[in-house]
């Protein structure tokens, strides 16, 4: 992670100390883990009303130029020309063999206007991958500047309008640029209904102090983001998803158009019809400990004939859950809802059960 | 009359007589947050100074608790399995971990008192 002194800081750094927050490192960045209230009071309380997390870590990349959209259907396997202006896209950077290299929304703003959002951990190499298959192509890639934070739950369109928004049009993975110079989209890492708003720093600091000085939204740190989107079954790249698992061992095929499956021709695209002609040998799955005992990353899965049957790449606690929760990767015909399975914890095995993802119903807003 | 002495691993140690009643510092469970499970040791389990006894785990994390000295645990505070968020309320209190005997009272030697320890989070 690096020490403190190489760490990058965010640009809200101040309002952050001023509520309080506890720092750690994060993909190169210091970052707010938590705040006085504590990882479990932040993480009910976005599920409850709004939390206002600083994501100003991740990367946001514009791309443009006449053949923007080639360019983008090369590099990810989506179809650029049939996504409407205003929609975003969950998307992988994938490597030669399918491999998922970053997972990222692409939002069309325009026929030769796009957005990126890119992991902050994997920003570098992204951005190296994009620029080497640019070469071909008559298209711009540029790296925004922004602050960007995150307002999630069920009260962030109240709140959005008490801010002078206007995005009540939008519906989850829709966006626009409501003001000059600003990005905002209805979308989120907790499974509740949210945006994610991208602007210059002092206008992102002036939107965040009139957000807090309203009740119904508070600070949430790293922490509680993890279990939140934990609970709502979504991935970490680099604990969830890598370069070693394909969207098929993912179970995130969804993301991919039927037609683009057969006939794309996008970076990976011969290895990953290779991969759905074999059938996948592993799977993502949620798993959900018997007992009160958090089975966390790393843990190894066995069969009751002690037979090695996958692993845990995210667990810990879930406060809205009220249990334990886990996600990881077992052996293809392990993968039935309700399978038992032995998790070894500090050389004890205790009890998991596969179960069906999310843990939390999603709440995001698909209209009215 | 009892004693009260700290270690560097920030847990409380109140020997009373031939009996050390064990728990975490306040200041332990500040710093891991909402405790959410706690695995206790065995009554009767015979502890080695420095190994691994308990586990308590928070929202973020596992951490070990370690054996503040050798002895043999005589109880455990099993009320902590049922509610361990007792020990983010009352950890210098009615949230202590286990009792034990004291093998080698001169492990005692080597640990700070309240002071000594109150300098050292500061």
């Amino acid at each position: 992670m690096g020490d403190a002194k190489t760490l990058r800081q965010l640009p809200l750094k101040k309002l952050h100390e001023a509520a309080g927050a506890t720092f750690g490192g994060f993909a190169g960045w210091s970052m707010p883990l938590t705040y006085k209230p504590g990882v479990m009071k932040e993480h009910l309380h976005t599920r409850e009303h709004a939390g206002l997390f600083d994501i100003s870590h991740m990367k946001l990349v514009l791309i443009t130029g006449l053949q923007s959209a080639a360019f983008l259907a090369h590099l990810c396997p989506i179809d650029p020309d049939n996504i409407l202006d205003g929609h975003a896209k969950l998307t992988f950077l994938l490597n030669g063999e399918a491999g998922i290299i970053d997972d990222l929304i692409v939002t069309r703003l325009g026929a030769t206007r796009f957005i990126a959002v890119v992991n902050a951990g994997n920003a570098e190499r992204d951005l190296g991958h994009m620029h080497h298959h640019a070469a071909a192509f008559d298209c711009k890639i540029e790296e925004l500047e922004f602050a960007f934070l995150a307002l999630q739950g069920p009260d962030a369109a109240a709140l959005m309008s008490m801010a002078s928004f206007d995005v009540e049009d939008l519906r989850f993975m829709q966006a626009k640029e409501p003001k000059a110079g600003w990005f905002v989209s209805r979308s989120g890492y907790t499974g509740e209904d949210g945006f994610e708003l991208a602007a210059p720093a002092d206008d992102v600091m002036k939107l965040a102090e009139k957000l807090l000085a309203d009740d119904r939204c508070q600070w949430v740190g790293l922490a509680a983001r993890d279990s939140l989107r934990l609970e709502a079954g979504l991935c970490l790249h680099g604990s969830d998803i890598d370069e070693t698992t394909t969207p098929l061992d993912a179970r995130l095929m969804w993301a991919i158009p039927k037609a683009l499956r057969q006939t794309g021709n996008f970076i990976g695209a011969d290895a990953l019809r290779l991969a759905m002609e074999n059938g996948a040998k592993q799977k993502r799955v949620g798993l959900k400990p018997d007992g009160r005992q958090p089975v966390r990353a790393g843990a190894k899965l066995y069969t009751s004939d002690g037979e090695l049957a996958g692993r845990v790449t995210s667990g810990g606690f879930g406060p809205s859950a009220g249990h334990p929760v886990s996600m990881g990767y077992v052996a293809f015909e392990l993968g039935e809802p309700g399978t038992a399975l032995l998790a070894e914890v500090r050389d004890r095995k205790i009890p998991i059960t596969v179960t069906a993802l999310p843990f939390v119903s999603p709440r995001t807003f698909k209209g009215k | 009359m009892a004693t009260k002495y700290f270690t560097d691993d920030h847990e409380w140690i109140l020997v009373d007589g031939g009996t050390a009643t064990v728990g975490i510092t306040d200041h332990a469970q500040e710093q891991l947050g909402d405790i959410v499970f706690v695995e206790l040791p065995q009554s009767g389990a015979s502890l080695t100074k420095g190994g691994s006894a308990a586990v308590i785990e928070s929202v973020k994390a596992a951490s070990d608790v370690y054996a503040p000295m050798d002895g043999d645990v005589s109880e455990v505070n099993d009320a902590l399995e049922a509610e361990p968020a007792k020990l983010n309320s009352e950890a210098e209190g009615g949230a202590w971990l286990w009792k034990m005997s004291i093998a080698d009272e001169s492990q005692l030697e080597g640990l700070m008192d309240e002071a000594a320890y109150k300098a050292h989070i500061a």
